[in-house]
C-alpha cells in the first residue's frame, strides 16, 4: 500500500496513481482543511507544502510525491494554531467566508520561510491565490504583522474573547 | 406547497418587505425541546462534524445540541446553567459577518457576557414547525442585519427582562430594584447577585413580556463596536466545515454534468464502461437534463464522469451565438413599447427642444458568481418503512434555508414536514446560493434513486462556471438634452436587456415591469433611489431575455446602472467643461444624503488638488455615487495608466452612510471586499456564449483580480441614523464607474463596454 508523509506521520492510502494529491488528502486521509477550488492550479485554495515549498495539490498526481517527501497541510502548520501567521490572521480578522484561507496561509507561510521580512513586492509575487470575498488587503497586513514588522495600523479590532499579546 | 415555495421565493427576490417572524412580538413559551439538528456555527460545528452522526435520524445529529440548547428563554436565546449563551441566527453566514453582527445586537439587548456567547443555526424545518418562529431565512439583498435587527433585538431584550424577573422572583423583590451587567443580576438594596445561568430555568418558565423597549443606538456597548468576528479561529486552522467537507457514515460522492446548452436535454449515456471503473457505484439520470456518476470518492466519481459517453439533445438554443444575444439586446435600445420606471416632466418633448444633445451607449456582460466553494449538497432519502413515513434530509451551504427546504420537498415529492435542511457555512454566496437551489434538487434526485444512502453532490469548477445563474446582460442608451447655458434639462435613459425576475419570479413582474431593473434609479422608496434631479426625466426598460439564465449577482442591477449613470454624467461634465463634482453638486441639491457621501469621499481623496505621482506616473481621479440596499455610497478612485497602457488602481476612498453601523471593522471588510468583486468585474468579468453554451470554464478563462492588483481602500463610515441600510453590496456599484471615470481623466478614453481587458489603454 502506498504511503505519504503528512504532517509528520506516515499514512497509507489506496488512491490510483493519477489521483491528485488534493483528493488523497481530503478523501483518503480525512484532511479537509485543504480545499478544492478549480482543479487546474489557478486559484491556490489547495496549496500545501512539499518539502517546505508551496504546491498546488489539485494538479499534482499522488504518484509524483515520494514517500519520504514531507507534506504539510493547514492542519499541520502548527500544532495548536499558534503559527505567527495564524495569530496575525486572527488579530486582523482576515477571513470572510474563509474557504480560500487555508491556501492563503500556506502560501504566506512558505513566503515567510524564504523571506522572513517580505516587502510588498515580495507579497505581490508570492500570493497569487484567488479570494472572491476580497480579503487581500488584510492578508497583506497580517503577513507584515506576522513578520514582526508592524502591527496593522488602523484596524483596531476589539478582541474581548481572548487576550491579545 | 406551491404557496410556500412562492412565498419563500418572493423573499429571495428581496422585493417583498422583510416581514418579521410571526411570533416575534409575542414570545409564547414553548416547552418542547429544541430537537432540530442545528448545525451550529462556530465551534459547535466541530462537535457535529466529528460526532459521526447516524444519518437519517435527526435525534442523532442533534444529540450534541438538543441537550446543549436548553433552557430556551425564547427562540433567539438559550442560557445554559454554566452561563453559556447560545444565540440563534436564522440568516446564513457566507463571509459577510452577519453571524457576528446579529449576535452583537441580541447580546446588546440581552446584556450578557460576550465572552460566553456561541451561535447556532435553527433549522428551517423546525422554524416551519413552529410557525416560522425565526422569520425570514433569506440572506440576500444585504438584508441580514437590516431585515432582522428589530425582532432579534427584541428577542434579546425580552430574554433579559425574563432573566431579571426570575432573579427578582427568587429574591422576592421588585424587579425595578434589580440591575444587570454582563450576565450578572444584582439587587441594589442587599448586594445579592445571581448569574444568568442560575435563573435561566426559572426565566424560561415565565410569560414573555408584552412590551419591550429597545436601546437607543447611542447607548450601545456591544453593537456599534469593532468586535472581532466569532468565526475566525476555525478559518485559520482548517477546522471550519463547509458543505464540500461534510462526511457522513456510508456516504457516497457524486459528480454531475448537465446539458452544456441551456434548455437542452439528456438523451442517453453509456453506463457500462464507467460502472467498471474503480469505486463507481451508479450512473444516474438526474432530471431531464443531467447525468451523475456516484462513487465511493468524489475524485473517482468525477473521473468516471469525464470518461462517460453522453448523448445530448442540445435543442434549438445550440444555434445561439454571443452576437445574436448582443443584437437582440441592442434592438431594445430603440424599440417601441418600453416600460417606464421613473418619469419626471416630459423628457422626450424637452429633448426635442434642446439646444444641444449628448448621447452614448453602454453595455454590461454576463458574469458568473464564481464562489470559491462550488455548488454542493448532501442528501439522504429514506422511503417509508412500516409506520415510519418517508423522509428527506439535506445538508447544504445555502443563502436561504427555507428556500432549500422548499426545493428539497419539491424534488423529493414529500411535504416539507417530512424534510429537513441543515445549513452549513458557505464558501461564498454572492447571490448564487439563494434563489434557485438547482443543486439541491439535483442532490435530492440522486438520493431518491439511492434510498438510505447519503450522497454528496459536488460540482466541478467547470460545471459551476457553465451552469450558473448569470449576472444579467443589459445595454443602455443615454441621451441628455442641454439648455443654452449647458444645463441638463432632460435625460432619457433606455435600458435594454435581461430581467432577473422574469426568469426566477415571474409573478413579481407586473404589466411587463420588473422593478429590480431600476435599482438605484427609483424616485423614492428608501431602497435604491436616484441621487439627481432633472427637470425632465425618462428611465425606461425594454425587456429582452436571452436563453442564458440570469440570477441575483452581488450588487444586482445597481452594478451596471451606476456605471451607466455615473459615467454618462462624467461625459456631460467633460462635454460642458464642468468639474464632475461640481456638475453633480448642481444636480444633487435635493438629495443631501447622496451628496454628503460624495463630498466626504471627494474631500478625503483630495479632489480639486493634484494627486501625487506614484513611481513617476501621474495619478488621476474619478468619482461615482449611488444609493442601493438602503445605503448611500460614493467612491473616489485614483489610477495611473502608463504609456504602454498598463492600468494601476492605487487607491479608492469609499464613503458609506448605512444609517446604523453595527460592526465598523466588518463594514470596512465588506467595502474592501466589494471593491474586489466590483473591480474583478470591471477588469475581467465576462461570460460569453458560443453554440448556446458558456465559453468560460475555469479561472484560466475567467480570470480574477489578485492581491497584487488590489488598491489601498480607505473607508469613510458616516452613519447618520434614522434608517438601516445594508453594506454587503452597495459599494460594488461605485467601484467600476469611479475607475472608468479616472481612466478617462488619465487617457481621454471613454470605456463604455466591459470588461476592460478588451480595451487597449495605450497612448496613441
Amino acid at each position: 500500500m502506498p504511503t505519504l508523509l503528512v504532517n509528520g506521520k506516515t499514512l497509507n492510502h489506496s488512491a490510483e496513481p493519477d489521483t491528485p494529491l488534493l483528493w488523497v488528502l481530503r478523501e483518503q486521509l480525512g484532511l479537509t482543511g485543504t480545499k478544492y477550488g478549480c482543479g487546474v492550479a489557478q486559484c491556490g485554495s489547495c496549496t500545501v507544502h512539499l518539502d517546505g515549498a508551496p504546491v498546488r495539490s489539485c494538479a499534482l498526481p499522488v504518484s509524483a510525491v515520494q514517500p519520504t517527501q514531507k507534506i504539510t497541510t493547514i492542519e499541520g502548520l502548527s500544532p495548536d494554531g499558534s503559527h505567527a501567521l495564524q495569530k496575525a490572521w486572527i488579530d486582523n480578522d482576515v477571513p470572510q467566508c474563509g474557504y480560500c484561507q487555508s491556501g492563503m496561509l500556506m502560501a504566506a507561510a512558505a513566503l515567510l520561510r524564504d523571506k522572513p521580512q517580505p516587502t510588498d513586492a515580495d507579497i505581490d509575487a508570492a500570493i497569487t491565490n484567488i479570494c472572491r470575498c476580497g480579503t487581500y488587503n488584510r492578508v497583506r497586513s497580517a503577513i507584515h504583522q506576522a513578520a514582526g514588522e508592524r502591527r496593522s495600523a488602523g484596524l483596531d479590532i476589539v478582541h474581548l474573547r481572548r487576550s491579545v499579546s | 406547497m406551491n404557496k410556500l415555495i412562492a412565498h419563500l421565493q418572493q423573499d429571495d427576490a428581496g422585493q417583498a418587505s422583510d416581514a418579521g417572524p410571526a411570533s416575534a412580538s409575542n414570545f409564547t413559551l414553548d416547552r418542547r425541546s429544541f430537537i432540530g439538528a442545528a448545525v451550529a456555527a462556530g465551534s459547535l460545528v466541530l462537535g457535529f462534524a466529528s460526532q459521526a452522526a447516524t444519518p437519517g435520524t435527526s435525534a442523532a445529529t442533534s444529540a450534541a445540541t438538543s441537550a446543549a440548547t436548553q433552557p430556551e428563554i425564547n427562540v433567539w436565546v438559550v442560557v445554559q446553567p454554566d452561563d453559556q449563551v447560545i444565540i440563534r441566527i436564522a440568516r446564513s453566514e457566507m463571509g459577510q459577518g452577519t453571524l457576528t453582527g446579529l449576535a452583537q445586537m441580541v447580546a446588546e439587548e440581552l446584556q450578557c457576557d460576550w465572552t460566553r456567547v456561541q451561535t447556532e443555526y435553527p433549522t428551517p424545518g423546525q422554524s416551519l414547525a413552529r410557525k416560522r418562529a425565526w422569520g425570514n431565512f433569506s440572506t440576500g439583498g444585504s438584508q441580514g442585519i437590516r431585515g432582522s435587527q428589530d425582532y432579534v433585538r427584541k428577542g434579546g431584550a425580552a430574554a433579559r427582562m425574563m432573566l431579571v424577573q426570575a432573579a427578582a422572583n427568587t429574591w422576592q423583590v421588585p424587579v425595578g430594584e434589580c440591575s444587570v451587567k454582563a450576565g450578572v443580576i444584582s439587587h441594589a438594596g442587599t448586594g445579592r447577585k445571581l448569574r444568568y445561568g442560575q435563573v435561566a430555568a426559572a426565566a424560561a418558565a415565565l410569560t414573555a413580556p408584552a412590551d419591550v423597549q429597545l436601546k437607543d443606538a447611542k447607548d450601545w456597548h456591544l453593537a456599534g463596536r469593532r468586535l472581532a468576528r466569532l468565526d475566525t479561529v476555525e478559518k485559520t486552522n482548517g477546522k471550519q466545515i463547509y458543505g464540500a467537507d461534510l462526511q457522513l457514515p456510508g456516504m457516497l460522492n457524486a459528480s454531475i454534468r448537465a446539458c452544456p446548452v441551456f434548455g437542452g436535454k439528456l438523451k442517453s449515456f453509456e453506463a457500462a464502461p464507467v460502472m467498471a471503473m474503480p469505486g463507481v457505484k451508479q450512473v444516474l439520470r438526474v432530471g431531464d437534463n443531467a447525468v451523475a456518476v456516484v462513487a465511493d470518492t468524489w475524485w473517482r466519481a468525477h473521473k468516471g464522469l469525464q470518461a462517460l459517453k453522453i448523448d445530448w439533445d442540445l435543442g434549438p438554443n445550440a444555434k445561439v451565438q454571443q452576437a445574436d444575444i448582443q443584437a437582440m439586446v441592442a434592438e431594445g435600445l430603440s424599440a417601441a413599447g418600453a416600460v417606464a420606471g421613473h418619469t419626471e416632466g416630459e423628457a422626450m418633448q424637452a429633448m426635442a427642444g434642446a439646444a444641444r444633445t449628448i448621447e452614448a451607449t453602454y453595455s454590461y456582460p454576463f458574469q458568473n458568481h464564481a464562489t470559491m466553494e462550488t455548488m454542493n449538497a448532501t442528501a439522504l432519502f429514506q422511503p417509508a418503512a412500516g409506520d415510519k413515513a418517508a423522509r428527506c434530509e439535506v445538508w447544504t451551504p445555502t443563502q436561504n434555508g427555507e428556500g432549500a427546504l422548499a426545493a428539497t420537498a419539491e424534488a423529493a415529492g414529500l411535504p416539507p414536514a417530512q424534510c429537513e435542511v441543515y445549513k452549513i457555512h458557505l464558501g461564498g454566496g454572492f447571490g448564487r446560493r439563494g434563489a434557485t437551489h438547482d443543486w439541491v434538487r439535483q442532490a435530492v434526485s440522486i438520493a431518491k434513486q439511492m434510498p438510505g444512502v447519503p450522497v454528496k453532490l459536488l460540482w466541478s469548477r467547470e460545471e459551476d462556471m457553465t451552469h450558473g445563474m448569470y449576472h444579467p446582460i443589459t445595454q443602455c442608451k443615454l441621451k441628455a438634452g442641454l439648455d443654452a447655458q449647458g444645463k441638463v434639462n432632460a435625460l432619457h435613459m433606455r435600458i435594454a436587456g435581461q430581467s432577473i425576475l422574469a426568469a426566477l419570479f415571474p409573478q413579481a413582474v407586473r404589466e411587463g415591469r420588473d422593478p429590480v431593473v431600476f435599482q438605484g434609479l427609483n424616485k423614492g422608496g428608501g431602497e435604491a433611489m436616484i441621487g439627481y434631479s432633472f427637470p425632465h426625466l425618462l428611465i425606461d426598460h425594454a425587456m429582452r431575455n436571452p436563453h442564458v439564465p440570469p440570477g441575483f449577482w452581488r450588487g444586482v442591477n445597481l452594478n451596471q446602472n451606476a456605471i451607466y449613470m455615473e459615467c454618462f454624467l462624467d461625459e456631460i461634465a467633460h462635454a460642458t467643461g464642468k468639474d464632475p463634482l461640481q456638475l453633480r453638486r448642481e444636480l444633487m441639491q435635493a438629495h443631501p444624503k447622496h451628496l454628503a457621501v460624495l463630498e466626504a469621499a471627494a474631500a478625503r481623496a483630495g479632489w480639486g488638488q493634484a494627486a501625487p505621482d506614484v513611481n513617476g506616473q501621474k495619478v488621476f481621479r474619478g468619482l461615482a455615487q449611488t444609493h442601493g440596499f438602503g445605503s448611500y455610497v460614493a467612491a473616489c478612485a485614483e489610477v495611473s495608466v502608463s504609456a504602454e497602457g498598463e492600468l494601476k488602481v492605487h487607491r479608492i476612498v469609499a464613503a458609506t452612510d448605512p444609517g446604523h453601523a453595527v460592526n465598523p471593522q466588518q463594514i470596512e471588510a465588506q467595502v474592501e471586499g466589494s471593491f474586489v468583486y466590483g473591480l474583478t468585474a470591471a477588469l475581467y468579468g465576462e461570460c460569453t456564449v458560443k453554440d448556446g453554451r458558456i465559453v468560460q470554464t475555469n479561472f484560466d478563462t475567467y480570470p480574477m483580480m489578485k492581491l497584487r492588483e488590489m488598491p489601498k481602500v480607505e473607508t469613510v463610515l458616516m452613519p447618520s441614523g434614522g434608517f438601516w441600510g445594508g453594506v454587503g453590496e452597495p459599494t460594488i456599484a461605485v467601484a467600476a464607474p469611479a475607475v472608468l471615470n479616472a481612466i478617462f481623466a488619465a487617457t481621454g478614453k471613454r470605456i463604455r463596454d466591459l470588461p476592460l481587458k478588451h480595451h487597449s489603454l495605450k497612448r496613441v
